[in-house]
């Protein structure tokens, strides 16, 4: 793939500053609104798979996944967000991404193209965003016709070290 | 050949190739002080291993090479090449003195005086020229070194010693500036067979591969599993080959991390050696089944416990000398740790001679601690009181010594185990001693584990908890019976405790009936207890991966595996649900949680029990001590006056009282009666039939709700109900009792104190509630001994009452001890005992007893206590 030749882009998922022209990010839909993770943070978009219930776990998990031999758990970003669960009847898909040596697997409703934003049209967040969406959310992209609000994964996931 | 000796030749040759390179280096580079000290630190090590293993003569050259090497280091000895030959020279002897001893397993005989002696004159400055000049001419070297050599491999050894410079590395040794250096290809090809035999490998490197077979198995348990579903699939040969492979593969992988446990207590001899000086005390370490073998990792982790427990015995459990003697025990004592394999996993022993646990020091130490009340306590068997040194805030040195009690407690030692999924168990003898018992499994890769469902989910149990498996069903032996919410089975002779694993996982219960299902019997430590689950699968070897981080809060689950068909599941941990099991009880009621838990650790004096029916079908049960005779009436005897059922029976009324007041005594035949009887008192308690007389343990598992029933027990494998005496009698001569009489009584401020000592938790839980009815306070004591702690404590009481038979120490002890000085020697004594004979009663007032009740005599007990207590009868 050539997107690992793409500039690194920092772990906060802003952004850097950098000299080119923009970063990529892979995309995706939740209820409605586009979301983007940097590329270089994912590992994997899954299709939908049989995930196993994790009793008395913190509710944003959904359950823990076979991934190639790898025990991956997994993490409802609707439930992050304060979303009510999906109810439109169609499978969600999913995108594994490494936060603290470990990887975890997000479901997201519809995962979408890799998409290049050009650095110009990042804005940090706007400040009457609701606080669940402030907390996971590192800046928006001005696109033409919407907006992308990119994924900060070590916020979304930071509850993992406050249950550990 | 020696482990020990093995180690050492493969160690040593592997230091002796490094310090040749390091050592030509040395000569290169004479300043560089890093590469001096590791060569001082290699010839050290060398020196000091030959040292332990006591190898006099390779202990000597290297002590003076090392001492050269030293100079060196410090600055004070230039490095020179002279030098520098005489250490080569020096390394060759101990290369040559590591030959004989590989082929010989020991030293060959002679001495390295000349060589020392150069080696000397070396460090001490004055010999540079001696030692070129011994190094130049080294031909008459072999002539003085040992000429009888005992074995044939070791003759060419004078010609190696006559070649100062001949390392084994010859790249490096050609720019050698050392002139005579004639690299010795033979001296290379008489390498340490040791040495070449076997190999030393990163720890990393073992656990990488052991993990890639672990994935390995759970690849091809998918195969298989996949294959199964197949109807004569091509592959089924292959895959049973690839399955056999993988399997040696497994056990081949497994064994490379294989270490016997011996590796684990080097440093125990030692320990017990400081030990029994510190402290005064002989003792032996007896160590049985070193070379048993356990995974590495294992290993690791058990390595500080043992070493805490072996400590523990040592400091805590063996009684100083003169102890011993006094009671009849050898001067020495020993502490023996014991390692064999069974069924799959390690049993490890510690086991001590010494003194036991002591209940006492725990109990008091528990209610210092805070970790109990004293309330708590008095209902505890000895086995649940002893269990507290596992708890964390747990100490029981009474003074920190330097040896235990370093805020490293039991506590630690159980989580230690149980982390690695092994259980721990105690026992102990006052004065015999105490062994505990570690069972751990062999390797913590691979587990067998049941993999059971609830609530449409799958679990894993490790198999190494599971003691049996059981199908409940309504109409079968074993049915899931409730208790005010709270899931029993009966298992045999026991009430088993159930958990509801859907309950505890806070899992909707999809199953409309609630009494059927599967029960895992389960055991962790001393306690056993059931686990509901729907359904039960097979047993699968699973490879236990670690939980995330976001789920390493929840302590039911010890980690989660992928199952043959490549489905996660989670990993139960049954420590886990053991506490949470007792969280839930006690929050739901405490009352049923002690019982659940008393009937987790059967324990308990036996006592003959009368069995008989009355009323119901449920079998009744009463201390046969309490029954007077068994009478059995005509029942055209029985007189019927002022409602009630009466006898003349032996000169006097007799009241005959029924069990429950629908009950209807025959009217036709013989009536069966139990007679409980007082110095002036009968009362017959009219009973269907007489079952039988039994000797157990009488263990209440669960407290009564009906009135003239103490509780329920297992007797004679059946759910016994245990009638309250007490309460009958008083159904009896209840017009004697007036509680008008007892008014005065009731004023907390005046109220007497007693101190009721009797070791039957029975008599205690009976009498207690009479005293306090009739308006005394009480407080209740096991044994005189604890009796004493009260006196100690400086608590007063208005009378004692007491029982005669107590182990330990009889009740005429106790008032004899009683009335020899104190506070206490004019304190008013009851003795209470079930057998009233007239030598007794004498004996009893000789060792000065003020009174003497029979123990079921309420009444009487009332009475007494009042005469002595009101009357001011204290005066004896």
């Amino acid at each position: 793939m050539t997107m690992s030749q793409l500039p690194a882009v920092a772990s906060t998922g802003r952004p850097p500053i950098l000299a080119s022209e923009g970063s990529d990010y892979v995309t995706m839909f939740i209820a409605g609104q586009l979301f983007g993770i940097p590329v270089l943070q994912v590992h994997d978009v899954l299709s939908p798979q049989k995930i196993t219930r994790v009793p008395l776990a913190p509710p944003q998990i959904a359950g823990s996944l076979n991934l190639r031999g790898r025990i991956v758990t997994t993490v409802d970003v609707r439930t992050c967000l304060g979303l009510p669960p999906r109810d439109d009847g169609k499978k969600s898909m999913s995108i594994v991404v490494d936060c603290g040596n470990e990887s975890f697997n997000l479901i997201v409703d519809q995962v979408g193209e890799v998409m290049i934003m050009p650095h110009h049209q990042y804005e940090p967040n706007p400040p009457t965003l609701d606080q669940r969406w402030r907390d996971v959310a590192g800046g928006v992209f001005r696109m033409d016709g919407r907006l992308m609000v990119v994924l900060d994964v070590n916020r979304l996931l930071s509850f993992v070290n406050d249950a550990a | 050949m020696d482990d020990l000796l093995r180690d050492f030749l493969t160690e040593t040759n592997e230091n002796m190739a490094q310090l040749d390179l390091q050592l030509v280096e040395l000569e290169q580079n004479p300043n560089n002080p890093g590469l001096l000290s590791s060569i001082f630190r290699l010839v050290h090590t060398i020196k000091g291993t030959c040292g332990f293993l006591g190898l006099p003569r390779l202990e000597k050259v290297a002590h003076a090479s090392e001492n050269v090497l030293g100079k060196f280091r410090d600055g004070v000895l230039p490095v020179t090449p002279a030098a520098v030959t005489l250490i080569f020279r020096s390394l060759d002897q101990i290369k040559s003195l590591l030959a004989v001893l590989e082929a010989t397993e020991k030293e060959p005989d002679g001495n390295d005086a000349d060589l020392i002696q150069a080696l000397n004159d070396m460090s001490e400055g004055k010999g540079l020229d001696v030692a070129v000049a011994a190094a130049a001419s080294a031909a008459p070297e072999p002539q003085e070194t040992p000429a009888p050599e005992p074995v044939a491999e070791a003759a060419p050894e004078p010609e190696r010693v006559a070649a100062p410079a001949a390392q084994p590395a010859p790249a490096k040794a050609a720019p050698a500036p050392v002139a005579a250096a004639p690299a010795a290809d033979h001296a290379e090809a008489k390498d340490s067979a040791v040495a070449a035999s076997s190999v030393r490998l990163s720890v990393d490197l073992l656990e990488n591969l052991m993990t890639q077979v672990s994935e390995l198995v759970l690849a091809r348990n998918q195969l298989m599993q996949l294959n199964r579903t197949q109807k004569d699939s091509v592959f089924t040969t292959s895959l049973q080959r690839l399955n056999h492979i993988v399997s040696e593969l497994q056990d081949g992988v497994m064994k490379t991390r294989m270490q016997p446990i011996g590796n684990a207590w080097t440093k125990l001899p030692r320990i017990i050696r400081d030990l029994s000086r510190e402290l005064n005390k002989k003792i032996d370490l007896v160590m049985l089944g070193a070379e048993t073998e356990l995974d590495r990792q294992v290993l690791e982790l058990i390595k500080d416990p043992l070493t805490h427990m072996v400590r523990n015995s040592a400091d805590h459990g063996i009684e100083l000398p003169a102890d011993r003697v006094a009671a009849g025990k050898p001067e020495t004592g020993t502490v023996t740790l014991n390692a064999y394999h069974e069924g799959g996993h390690i049993i490890i022993e510690i086991k001590d001679d010494g003194k036991g646990l002591a209940i006492e020091k725990i109990k008091a130490k528990a209610i210092q601690n805070g970790l109990a009340t004293e309330a708590d306590i008095s209902g505890m068997s000895d086995q649940q009181i002893m269990q507290f040194i596992f708890k964390p805030g747990f100490s029981t040195a009474a003074a920190v010594t330097s040896v235990s009690g370093r805020g490293v407690g039991m506590d630690v030692v159980r989580t230690n185990v149980e982390k690695i999924g092994g259980t721990i168990e105690m026992f102990s003898t006052v004065g015999k001693g105490s062994r505990f018992q570690i069972k751990i499994p062999l390797t913590l890769a691979i587990v067998s584990a049941l993999i059971v469902e609830v609530a449409e989910d799958r679990y894993a149990i490790p198999q190494l908890n599971v003691v049996e498996l059981v199908r409940a069903s309504e109409n079968s032996e074993y049915k899931i019976e409730y208790i005010s919410n709270t899931p029993v089975l009966r298992l045999r002779n026991r009430l088993l405790p159930l958990v509801s694993l859907a309950q505890l996982m806070q899992l909707p219960i999809t199953k409309s009936d609630v009494h059927k299902g599967f029960v895992v019997v389960a055991q962790v430590g001393n306690s056993l207890f059931g686990i509901m689950v729907d359904r039960v699968f097979d047993t699968e070897e699973i490879v236990v991966k670690p939980v995330s981080r976001a789920l390493r809060h929840i302590t039911l689950f010890s980690g989660n595996t992928i199952l043959g068909d490549g489905s996660v599941v989670m990993i139960l941990d049954p420590n886990g649900i053991a506490a949470h099991a007792g969280d839930i009880q006690s929050s739901n009621n405490a009352q049923t949680d002690t019982a659940a838990k008393s009937s987790v650790v059967r324990q308990g004096s036996k006592q003959s029990l009368l069995l008989f029916r009355a009323g119901s079908a449920v079998p009744k049960a009463v201390p046969l001590s309490l029954v007077a005779r068994l009478e059995d009436f005509d029942v055209h005897d029985i007189e019927h006056a002022n409602g009630r059922a009466l006898i003349q029976y032996r000169g006097h009324l007799m009241p005959i009282v029924a069990i429950a007041p629908e009950y209807q005594l025959k009217q036709e035949g013989r009536q069966a009666v139990l007679v409980f009887s007082d110095r002036d008192h009968s009362m017959g308690l009219a009973v269907d039939e007489i079952l039988d007389i039994v000797d157990e343990a009488m263990n209440i598992e669960l407290t009564g709700d009906r009135t003239g029933q103490m509780g329920t027990a297992i007797i004679a494998g059946k759910a016994t109900e245990i009638i309250d005496v007490g309460y009958f009698l008083d159904k009896a001569f209840g017009d004697w009792f007036d509680p008008a009489h007892e008014g005065a009584f009731n004023d907390p401020q005046s109220r007497n104190r007693i101190l009721l000592v009797d070791d039957s938790a029975f008599f205690r839980n009976l009498l207690t509630p009479v005293l306090t009815l009739a308006g005394y306070q009480v407080t209740t004591a096991e044994n005189p001994k604890d009796a004493m702690k009260y006196y100690e404590e400086g608590m007063e009481f208005d009378a004692i009452v007491s029982d005669i038979e107590m182990p330990q120490m009889s009740g005429f002890d106790f008032v004899s001890q009683l009335r020899r000085e104190g506070r206490w020697s004019k304190l008013p004594v009851i003795a209470m005992s079930s057998h009233t004979n007239p030598r007794d009663l004498e004996r009893g007032a000789e060792v000065g007893f003020n009174d003497y009740v029979a123990k079921f005599d309420r009444e009487g007990l009332l009475q007494v206590l009042h005469q002595h207590i009101r009357g001011g009868g204290a005066a004896s």
